[in-house]
């Protein structure tokens, strides 16, 4: 009896290890992978150029993180970047950072949108931002009349292109979202409500918790990562494309959180895991291609991960 | 039994009674607000949208979504949901075009049992791992959709169904009028109604979704109810796949994009609740006609753009959602 | 000897090194009603679960019929005849009545496909069988929760059954229902069925069963024929303490004085209203007082504690603390101006199960710990420090996950949450429910103890006694509305019933108001 005691002790830890760190030992290994075997990986240009295609997801993703955290969901993130695409180019003649602040406050109103909704309406999260993810792509059509169109604007490129100390400026605003994220998760009175109305809604209302201002908060803030996201995206392009811009990104968003170990259920958020798992997918593209395999062979792959991490996870719950 | 005291169980409180209601709104709401739409559509476009051809058109167009709202009505009442079904239909459309080449019979029979092995393993994962059906679901649309191109090589190859073929024969034929789907999805129509009401793994759907720890002390296979709705689903979305391929005649990997939750609306405005426990295929017949019907209004208009045209969708959804809500909330109390 | 039933054989459960049974054994025999009583938490619902097939005996066995059994779940139980009736109705409330009845085993005809009319028909007949008069094409959720009760009965019973579990099942009856059951028990009885009778209502052991089995601790106490005992005793069995210390200071561990306030209340609720759960429900709470809601399961005493907290809205009537009344309540409101509560259900409710102790003891707090939005960590330090020791919550740190404590401590996690905040008025749903005997004992105590410092507490309890011990005065509820107040003397176990009984008997005597009629069928 002590003895099985004893094996199922050492399966929970290995267990534990795996739903917790289970994303970067993917990563790990698969970054050894390529080291080993993918020529000109290791090289500074193409270190540079996986994060750097990474950070629009890696940004959404970290909003979409604090929403599941609330037991939620955002599927209008998509939507929103080609919302912000679509407003840069009208708005850039007066100015870059007017141009952008317009873009960013699109961003808050669709947040405030389907925050409103699950807050006061009491809709359920997939279901409203199902209707803002479809009326917002048409929105951002009827705004840049379905077209693409080029944007010349030397601070936008450099936004999208440039480096500072080596590092890319696109880089430098991931870490900067995740690091104001992890801050306010961890000591902020706002991150404590999000994990609280999450994790337990009812009793974060009997506890005299704001719900319904928080839940507004949360999505306000995906709708702006989102908004930040197109921006990036458009500045890296040189060009606005609100139909492919965000297209099918917010699968891409949940697939790195909940591989990265949030779970569904709310109540916990890891930032740096959501990152990581975020990175973790982007590799897998990248050494799909790289190895000269078939496109769709990274999606069943991408398919696999996300089965095993949940299910790793699961017995986390059940413990 | 010895004499006992009767109890009338009369309204829960004696003092305060609660308002019965002989008349569901939240069902009722859907076929209302159609005929009220059809009515409407009629008067201000008369014959170019009142006509037997258009409406001809509407129902081809909704016998595809109806397929699948079909297994999708049966997932959502048992609790649960399915995004994989948008893919499974790509997935069955390719796999029909690429078994076309040993004729008929294997061109229906690989696609459909492909879909039913997706979901019989949905549904393990689901009911048995107890993996959340979101995440599955999620997981087997990415599978799926990486699945048809794989067997698409990439979009490269484009199957061609022969027109010669039985399958292509069947697949555009017309009786009466009608296309052979739109026959096919009123047969499943009827089936499902059948089965949702008239059998015992109907009313173990209702229960299951209702309040499963209860259905499980009452006895009930809750397991193989939640897989088996599963499977339902995926089989379904199959079925229109292989009707898609048939009246196109090719298989192509990057159709359905976006079903699933055209179908999660569809049964959604139909009166189904997303939570479980309650809905009705007549409920989704009703969705189904009710977007195709919007769908074709808009483009009636013409100078609207198909951008609008989702604009209107979105916020359609979203108030028909809202409106839901307000009466069954209503009707709860 | 006949072979008995249901022979457990020393089994032992443990969950998460929380040992909940050890070495348990217990006899039932046909044709026999044996009663299982214990305090929350000495393990009469393992046991339940055990036998029925949820759970796995860690060790030792479980005999069917003289035969070693191993359920794999409910449903392999169910069908080998044994049958169980559980404390919340575990029913689906959105189908119909006669669906509850007949839900997997629904009458079909000759194509296989379910026979409503002569299910309705069949569900008609059982129900007058039991003396209830319904629309069986109703959803069962629209329904009482005494009928509903009544409904899981019947169908537990309708099944071929050679042993029946109740468990609690009298907690929503009202006194008339409870007599049907006595018939329902007495026809089972003659039909030599095996029933386990779990309660913690010890009248109805003295009235229906002939052995009882007590639980304590995990442990069997104590076990036996009903006439051979007393109610002393096995009160004193279960709580593990002295006879004669039980007679003289009753059960709980609430102090024998009752107090009585004067002056203005603290907390006033005029004539709270909420279509159909209260009408007109007016409480009082003086500082330094303890009142007592009492009543059946759905009387009304969780809706009224909620409405009270602002917790649930009301069609009218207001609540107002030291004279000034709020108009926009609400459960941030209510802790603003001095009011707290814990709720009934703690797991859905209270705790939030994946932060730590020291998150959740501050939740409700964290307004004050804030500075610019961001909490001071030493604040919070000090002040969950403060009140672990105070409560005596034993936890290994307070980083803890708060899923990771016992019942009791999870409970003094609350009740820290809502007294750091130090209030002026405490309502206290269900403190003790699912709480072991020592923290109970020890959360008596504490409410005396706030009672004493000034403190206003309502309490609610299913438990008679702990109302009756602790509750300087005692609302009646029955049906939403307070129907007796039970002042010093008069507040005992008998009158708190009898107040029940006669609200009972008035109500029955109205003519009936008919309803609506029905729904249109939802098969048709």
């Amino acid at each position: 009896m002590l003895d099985t005691l004893r094996r199922r002790r050492n399966r929970a830890d290995v267990l534990r290890f795996l739903q917790v760190g289970g994303v970067y030992v993917a990563t790990a290994l698969i970054l050894a992978f390529n080291l080993l075997f993918t020529p000109n990986f290791a090289t500074l240009a193409n270190l540079r150029l996986q994060l750097v295609q990474v950070a629009p997801v890696a940004i959404v993703a970290i909003g979409m993180a604090l929403v599941i955290a609330t037991e939620g969901i955002d599927l209008s993130v998509g939507s929103t970047m080609a919302i912000s695409a679509a407003l840069l180019p009208l708005y850039i003649g007066y100015g870059v950072w007017p141009a952008i602040a317009v873009a960013l406050l699109a961003g808050v109103a669709v947040g405030a949108v389907n925050g409103s909704l699950v807050a006061f309406a009491g809709m359920q999260p997939i279901i409203a931002t199902l209707g803002v993810l479809v009326a917002g792509r048409g929105l951002a059509l009827v705004f840049a009349n379905g077209r693409l169109t080029e944007l010349f604007d030397p601070t936008l490129d450099s936004l999208g292109n440039d480096s500072v100390l080596g590092v890319p400026i696109s880089v430098l605003l991931v870490l900067a979202v995740a690091v104001i994220a992890g801050v306010v998760v961890r000591r902020a009175a706002f991150g404590r409500q999000l994990l609280a109305v999450g994790g337990n809604r009812a009793a974060a209302s009997l506890a005299g918790l704001p719900v319904k201002r928080t839940l507004v908060a949360v999505y306000v803030v995906s709708g702006v990562l989102a908004a930040a996201a197109g921006v990036l995206s458009t500045a890296r392009q040189g060009a606005s494309d609100p139909s492919f811009v965000g297209l099918l990104i917010e699968l891409s968003a949940i697939t790195a959180v909940v591989v990265g170990g949030t779970p569904l259920s709310g109540g916990r958020v890891r930032i740096l895991g959501t990152l990581t798992g975020a990175l973790l997918m982007q590799l897998i593209t990248a050494t799909v291609i790289q190895q000269n395999l078939p496109d769709s062979t990274a999606r069943m792959i991408q398919a696999a991960i996300i089965v095993a991490a949940v299910y790793v996870q699961r017995g986390r719950s059940r413990a | 039994m010895t004499t006992t005291p009767e109890v009338i169980a009369a309204p829960a409180r004696r003092r305060l009674t609660i308002r019965g209601r002989r008349w569901r709104p939240d069902r009722a709401g859907a076929p209302i607000v159609l005929a009220l739409v059809v009515i409407g559509g009629s008067l201000v476009f008369g014959d170019s949208f009142a006509s037997a051809q258009n409406f001809g058109n509407i129902a081809l167009d909704s016998s595809y979504l109806l397929l699948i709202a079909i297994g999708m009505t049966f997932v959502i009442i048992s609790g649960g949901i399915d995004l994989s079904v948008g893919s499974l239909l790509a997935l069955a459309g390719v796999l029909t075009a690429y078994g076309a080449r040993w004729g008929s019979v294997a061109a229906i029979v690989l696609p459909l049992l492909v879909c039913a092995a997706f979901g019989l393993v949905n549904g393990l994962l689901i009911a048995r791992a107890r993996i959340a059906p979101f995440i599955v679901t999620l997981a087997a649309l990415l599978f799926a959709r990486g699945l048809a191109f794989a067997v698409a090589d990439e979009g490269n190859t484009v199957y061609i169904i022969p027109a010669d073929l039985t399958l292509t024969r069947l697949g555009q034929a017309r009786w009466l009028g009608l296309h052979a789907p739109v026959w096919l999805a009123l047969l499943a129509f009827g089936v499902g109604v059948l089965v949702l009401n008239r059998t015992r793994f109907g009313q173990a759907v209702f229960a299951v979704g209702d309040n499963q720890e209860a259905a499980e002390l009452m006895g009930l296979p809750v397991a193989r109810v939640r897989l088996l709705v599963y499977v339902a689903s995926a089989v379904l979305a199959g079925i229109a796949g292989v009707l898609v391929a048939a009246q196109t005649q090719s298989g192509l990997p990057t159709i359905g994009e976006g079903r699933e939750l055209e179908a999660i609306a569809a049964v959604v405005i139909g009166g189904t609740l997303l939570s479980g426990g309650a809905g009705s295929l007549s409920g989704t017949l009703a969705g189904v006609l009710l977007l195709k019907v919007i769908q074709n209004l808009i483009n009636q208009v013409g100078t609207l753009t198909a951008y609008y045209q989702q604009v209107v969708s979105g916020i359609f959804l979203i108030v028909v959602v809202l409106i839901q809500s307000r009466l069954a909330r209503r009707r709860l109390r | 000897m006949t072979t008995p039933a249901i022979d457990v054989r020393s089994v032992s459960k443990q969950f998460a090194g929380v040992r909940a049974l050890d070495g348990v054994s217990l006899e039932l025999n046909s044709g026999e009603v044996h009663a299982l009583v214990g305090e929350n938490g000495a393990g009469k619902s393992t046991l339940i679960k055990l036998i029925t097939g949820v759970y796995r005996p860690d060790a030792g066995e479980v005999r069917y019929l003289g035969e070693p059994v191993a359920f794999a779940r409910p449903r392999d139980a169910q069908a080998a005849g044994i049958s169980t009736i559980y404390q919340e109705v575990n029913l689906v409330p959105l189908r119909s009545v006669a669906s509850n009845l007949f839900l997997g085993r629904e009458p079909t005809n000759r194509l296989g496909l379910i026979d409503y009319r002569s299910m309705h028909r069949a569900a008609r007949e059982t129900l007058s069988r039991y003396g209830i008069s319904v629309d069986v094409r109703r959803p069962l959720g629209e329904l009482g929760l005494g009928v509903q009760q009544m409904i899981a009965v019947a169908r537990a019973l309708s099944t071929e059954a050679r042993v029946v579990i109740m468990d609690e099942p009298t907690s929503s009856l009202e006194p008339r229902e409870v007599d049907l059951l006595a018939g329902v028990v007495d026809t089972l009885r003659r039909e030599r069925v095996a029933v386990l009778y779990v309660t913690h209502k010890l009248d109805e052991v003295f009235r229906f069963c002939e052995r009882v089995t007590v639980l304590r601790d995990g442990r069997r106490a104590h076990t036996g024929p009903v006439a051979g005992t007393t109610r002393l005793r096995l009160v004193a069995t279960m709580l593990g303490r002295d006879i004669d210390d039980v007679r003289e200071h009753g059960a709980t561990t609430f102090t024998d004085e009752h107090r009585s306030v004067a002056g203005e209340p603290t907390l006033r609720a005029v004539g709270l209203s909420r279509r159909p759960y209260l009408d007109d429900v007016t409480v009082d709470v003086h500082a330094g007082e303890v009142v007592g809601l009492a009543g059946l399961l759905g009387s009304g005493r969780t809706e009224t504690a909620k409405a009270m907290f602002g917790a649930d809205p009301v069609d009218s009537g207001s609540v107002s603390v030291d004279g000034r009344t709020r108009r926009r309540w609400s459960p941030a409101a209510a802790i603003r101006n001095g009011v707290g509560m814990i709720p009934e259900d703690r797991k859905a409710e209270g705790v939030i199960a994946e932060l730590s102790v020291r998150d959740n003891i501050v939740l409700a707090a964290l307004p004050r710990l804030t500075t610019a939005g961001f909490l001071s960590d030493r604040r919070q330090a000090d002040l969950v420090d403060t009140f672990v020791k105070r409560l005596r919550i034993k936890v290994a740190s307070t980083d803890q996950k708060v899923r990771e404590l016992s019942g009791g401590n999870q409970q003094k996690v609350l009740l820290a949450r809502m007294l750091c905040l130090h209030p002026k008025v405490l309502i206290l749903d269900e403190p003790t429910r699912g709480v072991d005997v020592g923290a109970k004992a020890e959360i008596q105590s504490l409410i005396d103890e706030l009672a004493e410092q000034g403190l206003g507490v309502v309490l609610i309890s299913s438990e008679l006694e702990e109302v009756v011990e602790g509750a300087d005065r005692v609302l009646v509820l029955r049906d939403g509305a307070v129907v007796a107040t039970l002042r010093g003397d008069d507040v005992s176990e008998e009158r708190v019933m009898r107040a029940i009984a006669v609200a009972s008997d008035e109500a029955a005597a109205e003519p009936s108001t008919t309803d609506a009629p029905a729904p249109e069928d939802p098969h048709a």
